[in-house]
């Protein structure tokens, strides 16, 4: 017998294919086809399992997020910078925001790298795609968390009020 | 490097359409949340800047695009509770061509009363 036999991946045995007991052998998986364990470790599957939980919560921010600004009241009409300072004045709607941003920059990023993968066969394309794409995310993560903590409903330019601002009165 | 496939066989039928349906209508959602990001970024730069920009949400042409924007997010947001139904519910595969006939039910259901309500608002004038 050599010993270049090669299992097959659920054998869950050795090679001589003499172990035919079956007993605590169904369903196993041999190591080295085990998908974890690796050096990619779980990242795949949690991956996999932060799309379903990030999507549950996405559903309620985002059609919470429509609703309040474009059904409600005057709608699209209603939203200028008054709009988004009465919000964010709320910190109910800066943390509000804050999940959405960053739970549908998440998923969308890693949706976006699921097609990458799918889609760019040469390594390099692959890679540089990713790096492109990571950073955009990153980018517009730190931007917007940066926005809704550093917002400020009346601002002042040299001493002089901005015009369309909200400021407390003299 | 792997060679170019010499063809690729889907499966067809409503698995594979909304799998597609699916994808497409991420991607279109994601480079809209760039922009949106960064187009609500200019309440940082000035009060005006920020009107100003939001203004162009504002015609005609510019609410077409929205309803399509959020027909796509209600498809994706429906299909999605799809798809966790198929992972994680026992009899999800089974029924999962049911599911998608009435995701699809809904999504006409929620767009009819959007577009109404969001046409309405954005046409209508002031």
């Amino acid at each position: 017998m050599s010993a270049t036999q090669i299992q097959s991946p659920r054998s869950g045995q050795n090679s001589s294919g003499q172990d035919r007991s079956g007993k605590g052998s169904g369903g196993k998986i041999a190591p080295q086809y085990r998908r974890s364990g690796s050096s990619r470790g779980n990242f795949e599957m949690l991956a996999w399992l932060f799309m379903r939980l990030s999507g549950v919560v996405l559903v309620v921010l985002i059609f919470g997020h429509l609703t309040v600004n474009l059904l409600v009241g005057e709608g699209i009409h209603a939203i200028d910078f008054g709009f988004v300072a009465g919000k964010w004045a709320d910190p109910f709607w800066q943390v509000w925001d804050l999940a959405m941003l960053w739970l549908a920059m998440l998923h969308g990023t890693n949706g976006v790298r699921t097609i990458i993968n799918d889609y760019a066969e040469r390594d390099a394309t692959r890679l540089w795609l990713k790096i492109v794409l990571y950073a955009a995310a990153a980018a517009i993560v730190i931007l917007g968390t940066l926005v809704i903590f550093t917002f400020n409903p009346c601002p002042v330019v040299d001493g002089v009020q901005l015009p369309g601002g909200f400021c407390p009165a003299p | 490097m792997p060679t170019k496939p010499a063809g690729t066989l889907y499966r067809g039928r409503e698995g594979m359409w909304s799998w597609v349906g699916h994808r497409v209508t991420g991607v279109v959602i994601f480079f809209f949340l760039l922009v949106h990001v960064l187009d609500t970024s200019l309440v940082r730069v000035s009060p005006e800047a920020y009107t100003a920009v939001i203004g162009a949400y504002k015609n005609p042409l510019m609410a077409l695009g929205e309803t399509g924007l959020v027909a796509a997010i209600v498809f994706h947001a429906f299909n999605g509770l799809r798809i966790i139904a198929v992972d994680f519910w026992k009899k999800g595969a089974k029924y999962q061509r049911q599911m998608l006939w009435t995701v699809l039910a809904l999504w006409v259901v929620v767009m009819v009363g959007f577009s109404i309500r969001h046409l309405s608002l954005a046409l209508g004038g002031h």
